[in-house]
């Protein structure tokens, strides 16, 4: 299949290219659309959306979750909120404005039409949930309340309490339940997509594996979407669910999608650091708690006495000292790597030396301890819970970790991949974030994405099928695929080495985090590329699956994704080797400033790199979309 | 950080749905009350599949306390000894050395065992789909402030949406009834104005889908305790009132 980078971007100044598509777009008329079938991958925000809003339509639609609900999806653990230009606080935000502030936090690496159309449809976003009964939080006269983010000089940010993720995609979720049980959306959970099938240069449908008999089967479709959310366990370790992973998007990229900017991915500054060796995950602080908090450490790297025993001026405020103007709120990408750097430096704190202290004694001492409650309560007690320390007494303990990927199936305005009639949305494609993604943006994305764009895209690729026929399951290439597929899963039960599937995916996330983690550089990346091949041959000797491959296997459902991480993390590394500049999440010690901040080089690499799979994990071809702005200028970002 | 010593895991297997179950004993030399208790299984599951078994089933996602995922019976309590915490979020240094820990999967029969510690919660999608949602297709909403919601109005409806379906009141209920999470649903959406016009179509569609699977509520109350999310018991006295008004007079009247 061969890879065409057109972008598709509708004719006209740039705040008119959205309505301009509207009018000129091809529709499907009502009485036609049940005539075509829609396969959703994934019930994410996005996922969800789309197979509810497709189902509104009339189209036939099939939803998939590996989960046992499509409630589960991690979407709903985004804590912070949701962004839209509404300007309900009258500080002068509009809808120029939340693009811009996309952008430039995007470091001038995203697509100016697709950010601005994502900024015009997020005032439509919070019409719709709260339409939908979705319980954002509201002022005593009865109005939406706002809060601040990172990024931004306004409030624009919508939140239900520290659960807005949640609240979102329940709203979601019930409308897809309504959909399912009105018999427009046929639901098929714990059921994972493990393969694409194209024929005749368009996608025609997938293969699953059945998570409870381990039964392949085929579904035809005449168009395909991908919601299946993003990479960031490819580290082992992040804020991800257990369960997230690269496997659709990959597959995908196997059959000829091109896969976006896999080294943008972004590390959040407040987690709780790890504890141990066989810890599973890791756990986010809300950013909002650097409103009062104040980050340091101790001097001496060989400080043993406890956090409140050390004297003022043995300690380093590190962000206050390098960032005076920003202090401890310095944005997301610049505070972790000051972060890495202490704790590299041997300065970390904690048992294992691995975090900074996030201390709250002098906020305390002024405004008091039931202040801080009232504002960071809930937070506070989860802290607690998870390390078994009170951070009303002592520091908390953080450290970065991986939290989001910014990279993802390329994907053109309309939101289909180089497949045609497969399209991505939400965090598994590439589409609006750049190198770096603002806060309060991912659900924005998400339910953008999914109620009201793609509804609207896709009845121009349906409208050319209409009468048509397309090949059913019975087609001699949905069997190939289905039998590739059950012969790779029949292979991992079959190695019979000693080391389960949890070992590899630990080493492998070592390798990633280390290289091509917050700081990057060229020996690091070609270590790791050289590294990730050799673990690979071994999982594929030592590898060991126990249980049966007719039955729920959680083991052998892991292998599988393992084994997509190895090559994913091979294509991040060769990526982030590629990109000689830093830009947002993508950091290259090689490209600094005399005062350690990321140096773009936008003569030379203000483009998207979409790598096209060549069948050998060690040789992926790249392909270049290079960014044109029209409205936007470049610019340095400043912290200092 | 210290370490816990001698544990002994009484774990329910099961190989299928109509398969008969057993408890197997796993011998826990030592493990740092750092971990939590999901981590516990894990580090279980590695060895066991080293020694060439097959590990425990269970189920898991999110490990932060707010996808519903996982579930257990441990020491005959839904998501363990912690109150307001579920299972992922129950760390070790609240066993003690020693300790014998027996875990179970939901027992409930409306949520057969799919296999070992894995359960079938589906009936809860059912009672969803029979009415827990607001008709608004996407496109048609007006303003979002266009209806102001009074503060207390949203935050009593946000207590209950926080629900996380994850099936412990059902666990919990010696009936096996799933009506905290049922009301839970109708008290999120019949105390919005948003929710007004479905209200009691609402109320009778899903408290009817809901008895086809679950048992009658019983106030006993354990639902509530068990609930990772405190969710209150006061929403079912306010399922109950709809309920009975949607059965009590013309549902024309009641829709004025």
């Amino acid at each position: 299949m061969t890879i065409n980078l057109d972008s598709k971007i509708p004719d006209g100044p740039l705040a008119d290219k959205w309505q301009n598509f509207i009018a000129n777009e091809k529709l499907v008329n009502p009485a036609n659309k049940r005539k075509f079938k829609i396969i959703v991958v994934g019930t994410g925000l996005a996922g969800a959306s789309a197979a509810a809003t497709l189902g509104e339509l009339g189209y036939q639609v099939e939803a998939f979750t590996f989960h046992d609900s499509p409630r589960r999806a991690h979407s709903i653990a985004a804590q912070g909120g949701i962004n839209a230009a509404k300007n309900y606080q009258g500080d002068g935000d509009s809808v120029h404005r939340l693009f811009y502030d996309t952008i430039k936090g995007g470091d001038f690496r995203a697509r100016e039409a697709n950010v601005h159309r994502l900024a015009e449809v997020s005032v439509d976003i919070i019409d719709q949930m709260v339409a939908q009964g979705v319980p954002f939080a509201r002022e005593y006269g009865g109005l939406l309340d706002n809060r601040s983010f990172g990024g931004a000089q306004v409030s624009r940010t919508f939140y239900a309490r520290g659960q807005t993720g949640q609240q979102l995609l329940i709203g979601a979720y019930q409308q897809l339940a309504r959909q399912i049980g009105l018999g427009n959306v046929k639901l098929w959970n714990r059921m994972e997509m493990v393969d694409v099938v194209n024929i005749d240069g368009r996608c025609a449908g997938i293969v699953t594996r059945d998570l409870m008999t381990g039964e392949f089967s085929s579904h035809s479709a005449h168009a395909v979407v991908l919601a299946t959310g993003g990479y960031g366990n490819v580290f082992y370790l992040s804020t991800n669910a257990m369960a997230c992973n690269v496997t659709g998007a990959w597959r995908a990229h196997r059959r000829g999608a091109a896969f976006a900017n896999p080294c943008y991915t972004q590390i959040h500054p407040t987690c709780i650091p790890q504890a141990d060796d066989f810890q599973s995950k890791l756990t986010l602080m809300s950013e909002s708690l650097r409103n009062d908090g104040r980050i340091w450490v101790p001097k001496n790297p060989d400080e043993t006495r406890r956090a409140d025993q050390v004297p003022e001026d043995e300690r380093d405020y590190y962000l206050e000292r390098i960032y005076p103007s920003f202090g401890n709120l310095a944005p997301r990408d610049v505070s972790s790597r000051a972060a890495k750097r202490m704790v590299d430096a041997g300065q970390g704190v904690g048992p294992l030396k691995n975090g900074v202290y996030l201390d709250f004694a002098e906020a305390i001492d002024r405004l008091g301890e039931d202040t801080i409650r009232e504002r960071y309560g809930n937070l506070f007690d989860m802290y607690e819970r998870i390390t078994g320390e009170n951070p009303y007494e002592v520091p908390m303990r953080i450290y970065p970790a991986s939290h989001y990927t910014m990279g993802g199936l390329w994907v053109d305005y309309e939101l289909m991949t180089t497949i045609p009639g497969l399209y991505c949305a939400g965090e598994a494609n590439f589409s609006d974030h750049g190198a770096n993604r603002l806060g309060a943006s991912a659900l924005m994305q998400g339910l953008s994405d999914g109620y009201f764009v793609l509804p609207y895209t896709i009845s121009q690729y349906l409208s050319e099928w209409l009468n048509k026929p397309i090949p059913d399951t019975s087609h001699e290439q949905f069997a190939k695929v289905q039998a590739e597929a059950t012969d790779r899963f029949k292979g991992y039960m079959a190695i019979g080495g000693t080391r389960g599937p949890d070992h590899f995916h630990r080493e492998l996330g070592k390798i990633i985090w280390d290289y091509c983690g917050m700081d990057r550089n060229a020996t690091g990346l070609e270590k790791a590329l050289s590294e990730i091949p050799a673990l690979h041959e071994e999982f594929k000797t030592d590898l060991k699956v126990t249980g049966s491959d007719t039955n729920v296997n959680q083991t052998l459902e892991k292998a599988g994704r393992v084994d997509d991480f190895f090559e994913l993390g091979m294509l991040m590394c060769k990526d982030a080797l590629n990109r000689e500049e830093s830009c947002g999440g993508h950091f290259r010690s090689e490209h600094q400033t005399d005062e350690g901040e990321a140096l773009r080089n936008d003569d030379d690499f203000a483009y998207v790199s979409a790598w096209e799979w060549s069948g050998d994990m060690a040789n992926p071809i790249e392909h270049k979309e290079q960014l044109e702005y029209e409205v936007v200028h470049f610019q340095t970002r400043s912290y200092k | 950080m210290s370490t816990l010593t001698n544990l002994t895991l009484k774990i329910w297997r099961q190989d299928g749905p109509t398969g008969q179950g057993r408890f197997e004993s796993h011998q826990i030399p030592e493990i740092s009350d750092e971990a939590s208790f999901l981590e516990l299984l894990d580090i279980l599951n590695e060895r066991l599949i080293e020694e060439g078994k097959e590990a425990i089933v269970f189920d898991h996602d999110c490990r932060e306390g707010i996808c519903g995922t996982c579930s257990l019976m441990i020491d005959g309590q839904a998501h363990g000894p912690s109150k307001g915490a579920a299972t992922c979020q129950i760390h070790m240094r609240t066993f003690n050395s020693g300790d014998e820990i027996v875990v179970e999967p939901w027992r409930a029969a409306a949520f057969p065992v799919i296999k070992d510690l894995m359960v079938d919660r589906a009936p809860l999608d059912r009672i969803i789909e029979a009415g827990g949602y607001i008709t608004a297709p996407t496109g048609g909403a007006p303003d979002a402030n266009l209806i102001p919601i009074p503060k207390p109005v949203a935050d009593a409806s946000m207590d209950a949406a926080a629900c996380i379906g994850c099936g412990a009141c059902v666990a919990a209920c010696p009936n096996g009834a799933a009506s905290l999470f049922t009301s839970a649903k109708l008290a999120h959406l019949n105390l919005l104005p948003q929710g007004q016009a479905e209200r009691y179509k609402r109320a009778e569609a899903m408290v009817e889908k809901m008895d086809e699977y679950f048992g009658s509520c019983t106030n006993h109350g354990e639902c509530q305790a068990a609930c990772p999310k405190e969710i209150s018991i006061d929403n079912i006295a306010i399922m109950n009132i709809d309920y009975l008004k949607s059965k009590f007079k013309n549902r024309k009247l009641l829709d004025r």
